[in-house]
């Protein structure tokens, strides 16, 4: 159910992006420092097609061209398929991908301390681990 | 009750609200983590798992729970596309997994024993229970992976796991199974959030492997989140990640 509910998403956004142009906020793989808009999408769940394979137009997606085919299969969409995609290294495709959101960025900024818990990566070193290690043998 | 101990080399904080928790209960869930500690450590020889790695013990001789991490982590492997790893130089080195899957563990231990309200956190790898001391959802801060005493984003969860693998550590312990040699260095930490925390913590172990791929593999994991901070102090989020977010 998801999967058809993105599928629509992505078709309903490469409309958009054939009819309006491109959207000017882009989640770059550089830093920007900057962050951007997150883009809210609509959606239509009560859409029904007739079945088939559709092709859609190629549309100017600011990087490149993309053009996406729709598989349409009792009323429902089943499958939505990338035919040309942009080849910018920094958007590389990967097989089966069916859907290439832009996902909202910003700059850390530090927040309250004020919390239950602290969620972070171990700070621990072969050192440390070998030096508790002896610490605990001795505390036996 | 709240107590913390130092075992498998990181400190384990097992905080319990329901007035009924007694010292024997949480020393119970330490004895756990201890009993994994044993059977797991790399840094213990006498651990079934330096055994394995010294050929002293076949698989077949690996008591259950062992076998069950071995399996596990091949699911991974092959649900990450290769990533998630845990055989290096032909040893094997489980840490990446068996951390969540204990606090996993421990956290169903609390709730056998008819705990409702409480947390496990071991390295900063938690599970989290009902709701805290002041009757609100636990809230979790995430640390800045430049500067370990700032936290630089709040959650707040409703009985969820979170898991953050970084590389703000001595010692990589994590890298590109598909490019051994290349240190990773786009990003500095990626935080998880799902259903368990055995799930968030080898979805990010792996997600952490691709770089800044990672939070991609994230976002197309159904009921998972997460937040990637790359080494430029960027951070992005997948697209459900807000509703978590609360501004302390």
């Amino acid at each position: 159910m998801k999967k058809i509910l993105i599928s629509v998403v992505t078709i309903v956004v490469f409309a958009l992006y054939a009819v309006f142009g491109r959207n000017s906020s882009q989640a770059s793989s550089t830093a920007t420092g900057k962050p951007s808009s997150s883009n809210t999408y609509a959606t239509n769940t009560s859409i029904a097609y007739k079945d088939g394979s559709y092709p859609g137009s190629a549309a100017d997606a600011f990087y490149g061209t993309i053009q996406v085919r729709a598989t349409v299969l009792n009323g429902k969409i089943t499958d939505v398929q990338f035919l040309q995609y942009p080849n910018d290294s920094s958007h590389s495709v990967e097989v089966n991908q069916s859907a290439m959101p832009v996902l909202k960025q910003e700059a850390i900024q530090a927040q309250s301390a004020n919390v239950d818990i602290v969620s972070g990566a171990t700070q621990t070193s072969q050192a440390f681990k070998e030096s508790l290690a002896a610490a605990l043998s001795q505390a036996k | 009750m709240k107590r913390t101990r130092l075992l498998m080399g990181m400190p384990i904080t097992i905080e319990v609200v329901d007035v009924k928790v007694t010292e024997s209960d949480i020393a119970g869930i330490f004895d756990y983590f201890a009993s994994v500690d044993r059977m797991f450590s790399t840094y213990k020889k006498e651990s079934e798992i330096s055994r394995f790695n010294a050929g002293e013990l076949t698989k077949k001789q690996l008591s259950t729970d062992v076998r069950q991490i071995l399996q596990l982590a091949d699911d991974t492997r092959r649900e990450s596309n290769g990533y998630f790893n845990i055989a290096h130089n032909g040893q094997i080195d489980p840490s990446g997994i068996v951390k969540g899957w204990a606090i996993y563990n421990a956290a169903g231990l609390l709730k056998e024993h008819g705990f409702h309200n409480f947390y496990v956190d071991a390295g900063g790898d938690v599970q989290v229970s009902g709701k805290n001391e002041n009757g609100t959802y636990w809230t979790i801060g995430i640390r800045n992976p430049f500067k370990r005493e700032e936290i630089v984003k709040v959650v707040r969860l409703d009985n969820k796991g979170i898991a953050t693998s970084g590389l703000y550590v001595r010692g990589q312990h994590i890298y590109n199974p598909h490019k051994p040699n290349d240190p990773i260095t786009a990003i500095s930490s990626m935080t998880v959030i799902g259903p368990t925390v055995y799930d968030a913590d080898r979805f990010a172990t792996a997600a952490f492997a691709m770089g800044e791929k990672g939070i991609q593999f994230i976002e197309k994991l159904p009921g998972y989140d997460g937040y990637m901070i790359d080494s430029n102090g960027i951070a992005t989020m997948t697209s459900r990640f807000g509703r978590f977010v609360i501004n302390v």
